[in-house]
């Protein structure tokens, strides 16, 4: 099996402010996304050979990408893998790019999620299955298990537990307050995310990400060509897409305190990368927060915290944004936003940012390596992408 | 002699004080209580959960036919009793048949399956009454409603009381009704119902019975019937020289309010849960007309399989918050739409639901022959061992589970805010994601023992969509202490 290591980079990205855009149509962020990315490079859409459109609920073909941009007659392929889809989006353009089929290539997410209506995400569930009868709940009670599972099994109580939450969403909104693109800029006490009104038991409303609309852009080429885009290209490390068999959900040896995805994800990204100590080696992370206690768990199954022991070092502030492994420093999905589809691209932009020192207030110290995380699905039944980046080949 | 071979009942767990309503709509102080179905449950649910109360330790095999009595069964057009008979995974050959149009049509059904089993035609058939009927609010028949089901398996010997004689007479009156455009039920004054109707229907007919059989009242050991109201329960049993206490020893007024075509029948299902070998019961039904009914125990009536029948479902009872929580359980006001994508993207396709009968209304999934593992929903490859097609059917409804994880949703729209969800596991393997339904949010903790109930889940475009919830452990059967 070959890697994907140091054999794409990243030339150019874009990213809209994400929020509720009531003024901006799905359109207006797809060519403001893409045109900054193109900027980035240094290129014009006319430059592009081929490109991937990440999308959940604005799909129907790659026209929706097409139009906006009046790519001309170029393959556009429409991939959607709930929300790892921006990131199956970059994974599916690199791959594409390392085959050989094509030199530049564009990878764009969007989601325009509020014209819907709807506090929390629209019905995706088909009709003609299993899934439309077992239950009534949300989203947010299928990872709300999740932390009633982590209470029991290291034996937290609802106090101890909630705490742990809420100092994830107060460093998330610390970091988000200092992005002026992040959906939510303000900070939070941790008295106010523990009493928050409650969403699903156990988590209040600031252990669930928020609403957003959003769109980003990568622009990716061959790594012997990037050098000619722009001195400072990120190289891809590794590229993982993880699928459970819904394990969790038919058989009781799931623990429903960690998520198998991320952990065989993580393993086969580092494998892929060649990280041997991914605490010390990596350098920023940009995890997937849908919930406070998703991105709780993300550590230990990313080996960033051992076992059951994550809340030594969210005591310790081993993620916050001077920390020893910052973690979601531009305010991550709790406070950045959550449209879908660009959700992947988002946090590749941010990655891609810092490891060009680029990030501004929350830049972080001497990065080297940066990993995003996605997860679609739920507990038990999820959808993992693992990519890592770097601002070096070798 | 055509009998009764076992019996079980059905009374939602939760009851409405008719102190509360009082207090809801002024008026004076009103003693006792009602039973309330849960939000998500029906006549057909509490029909199903009769008839697994009555068919424990029976072999479903040997019940030839399912006769389903409801005037407020879920639809004008669909068989229930197709439906129930599919739930409880009776033959297919079974004869299914809906009885309705009037109180008595519980004690109907119990006379069409005599008929049939002295007939010859069917073994064992299963009679299910259950009703729900919707009194004006601020009336009287809000206060003296309630919800329930019985269900009697009727067949030819072994029985645990045989039906001597069943008498009928029907009666032309508008005392009370529903036509097809009612919700709720309408009556006549209530001097001349109960003069020219209920009343003197019900005690000529109970009297001439005891007449044409030879009877006195004292040689009657229970008298089992429905009726309007405790006031009537009382007037009946004085005017036939009823002993109130030994005779009548009515509990089901106090507690769970008139259950429409389910009364008479659960009446004598209290009445054979505290007979002895031996004795006579009198059974009497008015809706129309009355049917009166002359059964003698034997002494198999006192070692029946043990079931929760009346006494374990009257004993466990929570109540409800306030009378609101009743109203919005019934959907009787219009309230804020939740922000979430309407139900109408939750069409249950029709071609999915008839494909998925077998697993989604028997709740039965597959066990792996190779590795033993059992799962639902019903995978054809192994989540344990990976091997493929070599598995066998296996039926969760009746195993135990425990809360493995769960969460209380305060978002997603329901009848019933939080919707309490939950991941259990069954004893002897196998995992579902399922909601929890009777429960108080606040007692919901991991480790708590469950069992499976039939429920609704939700209505869209004119659809019942029915699933299995779990629910607490709601009470032992009697008979068995801990």
């Amino acid at each position: 099996m070959e890697s994907i290591k140091d054999r794409v980079a990243i030339v150019g990205m874009g990213c809209v402010k994400f929020g509720e855009n009531w003024g901006q149509s799905l359109d207006d962020m797809i060519v403001d996304a893409a045109y900054e990315a193109f900027e980035d490079a240094g290129i014009g859409p006319e430059d592009i050979q081929a490109a991937w459109w990440g999308t959940v609920f604005a799909g129907h073909t790659g026209q929706i990408l097409a139009t906006p941009l009046k790519l001309a007659y170029i393959p556009v392929t429409h991939v959607e893998n709930a929300c790892a889809t921006g990131s199956e989006a970059i994974r599916n353009a690199c791959y594409a790019v390392a085959a050989g089929m094509y030199d530049v290539v564009l990878a764009v997410g969007a989601e325009k999620l509020k014209d819907f209506g709807y506090s929390g995400l629209p019905q995706t569930r088909p009709v003609a299955t299993w899934s439309y009868r077992l239950t009534t709940q949300t989203p947010a009670a299928g990872f709300a298990m999740m932390a009633t599972g982590y209470f029991a099994k290291y034996g937290l109580d609802y106090d101890a537990g909630k705490n742990l939450l809420g100092q994830i969403a107060v460093k998330n909104h610390h970091n988000g307050s200092l992005n002026p693109k992040a959906h939510f800029q303000r900070e939070i006490t941790l008295e106010k995310a523990v009493n928050a009104p409650m969403i699903a038991y156990p988590l209040g409303l600031f252990d669930c990400c928020g609403v957003s609309d959003g769109a980003a852009a990568a622009i990716i080429t061959r790594a012997d060509l990037a050098t000619k885009f722009r001195p400072d290209p990120i190289y891809i490390k590794a590229a993982q897409i993880c699928q459970g068999p819904r394990e969790g959900w038919l058989s009781q040896v799931y623990d429903l305190a960690h998520v198998e995805e991320t952990w065989r994800g993580g393993q086969a990204a580092y494998a892929e990368a060649g990280v041997k100590d991914p605490r010390k080696e990596i350098s920023i992370a940009e995890v997937h927060d849908c919930f406070s206690i998703t991105e709780l768990t993300i550590m230990e199954d990313l080996q960033f915290s051992p076992r059951g022991r994550v809340g030594e070092d969210i005591e310790a502030g081993t993620f916050a944004l001077e920390g020893e492994l910052p973690v979601n420093t531009d305010g991550g999905l709790k406070c950045f936003g959550h449209p879908i589809g660009a959700t992947g691209l988002r946090m590749l932009y941010e990655v891609y940012k810092q490891l060009q020192e680029k990030a501004g207030p929350r830049q972080v110290k001497d990065p080297r390596l940066g990993l995003t995380h996605n997860q679609g699905g739920e507990p038990g039944a999820a959808t993992v992408s693992v990519i890592i980046a770097g601002n070096e080949l070798g | 002699m055509p009998g009764i071979r076992s019996y079980g009942a059905y009374i939602p767990l939760f009851r409405l004080s008719r102190a509360e309503i009082a207090r809801a709509w002024g008026g004076p102080p009103a003693k006792g209580e009602r039973a309330v179905a849960s939000y998500d449950e029906d006549s057909l649910t509490m029909a199903v959960a009769a008839a697994r109360d009555c068919l424990k330790g029976v072999d479903r095999a040997s019940v030839a036919g399912l006769y389903f009595a409801s005037t407020t069964a879920p639809y004008k057009e669909k068989q229930a009793a197709a439906t129930i008979a599919s739930v409880l995974e009776l033959p297919a050959d079974a004869a299914t048949v809906d009885f309705g149009g009037s109180l008595r049509c519980g004690t109907n059904a119990l006379k069409a399956a005599l008929d049939a089993v002295t007939a010859g035609s069917a073994e064992n058939i299963l009679v299910c009454a259950a009703d729900m009927r919707l009194g004006y609010p601020a009336g009287p028949g809000e206060m003296n409603f309630g919800d329930g089901a019985a269900a009697l398996l009727v067949g030819r010997g072994d029985a645990l009381a045989e039906v001597r004689h069943f008498d009928s007479r029907y009666w032309e009156i508008q005392d009370t009704w529903r036509s097809d455009q009612d919700t709720f039920v309408r009556a006549a004054e209530d001097r001349f119902s109960m003069d020219e109707g209920y009343a003197d229907v019900m005690v000529h007919s109970v009297a001439a019975a005891l007449e044409k059989y030879g009877l006195a009242a004292a040689d009657v050991a229970h008298f089992a019937f429905n009726a309007p109201n405790v006031r009537q329960v009382k007037a009946v049993a004085r005017k036939l020289r009823f002993d109130e206490q030994t005779q009548v020893n009515d509990v089901l007024h106090a507690s769970v309010g008139d259950t429409g075509c389910a009364a008479s029948l659960l009446s004598l299902v209290a009445a054979l849960e505290r007979s002895e070998g031996g004795q006579t019961i009198l059974l009497a039904c008015y809706g129309n007309g009355c049917d009166t009914v002359i059964l003698e125990t034997t002494e198999r009536v006192a070692s029946v399989p043990p079931c929760q029948g009346v006494r374990g479902h009257v004993e466990s009872r929570r109540e409800l918050r306030n009378y609101e929580q009743y109203l919005r359980w019934r959907q009787l006001l219009p309230i804020q739409p939740a922000a979430r994508p309407p139900i109408e993207e939750r069409m249950p396709s029709p071609a999915a639901q008839w494909r998925e009968v077998p697993w989604e209304m028997r709740l039965t999934g597959t066990r792996c022959v190779h590795c033993g593992t059992p799962q639902y929903p019903p995978q054809r490859v192994c989540v344990t061992c990976h091997t493929k097609d070599e598995m066998e059917p296996y039926r969760f409804t009746d195993v135990p589970a425990k809360v493995f994880s769960f969460s209380h949703d305060y978002v997603m729209e329901t009848l019933d805010t939080p919707v309490t969800v939950t991941f259990i596991d069954f004893e002897g393997g196998g995992r579902i994601m399922c909601d929890m339904t009777d429960r108080d949010a606040g007692e919901v903790v991991v480790g708590m023992p469950v069992e499976m109930s039939f429920r609704r889940l939700y209505y869209v475009n004119g659809v019942y969509n029915y699933w299995w919830k779990c629910q607490p452990v709601r009470c032992q059967p009697s008979g068995t202490e801990d």
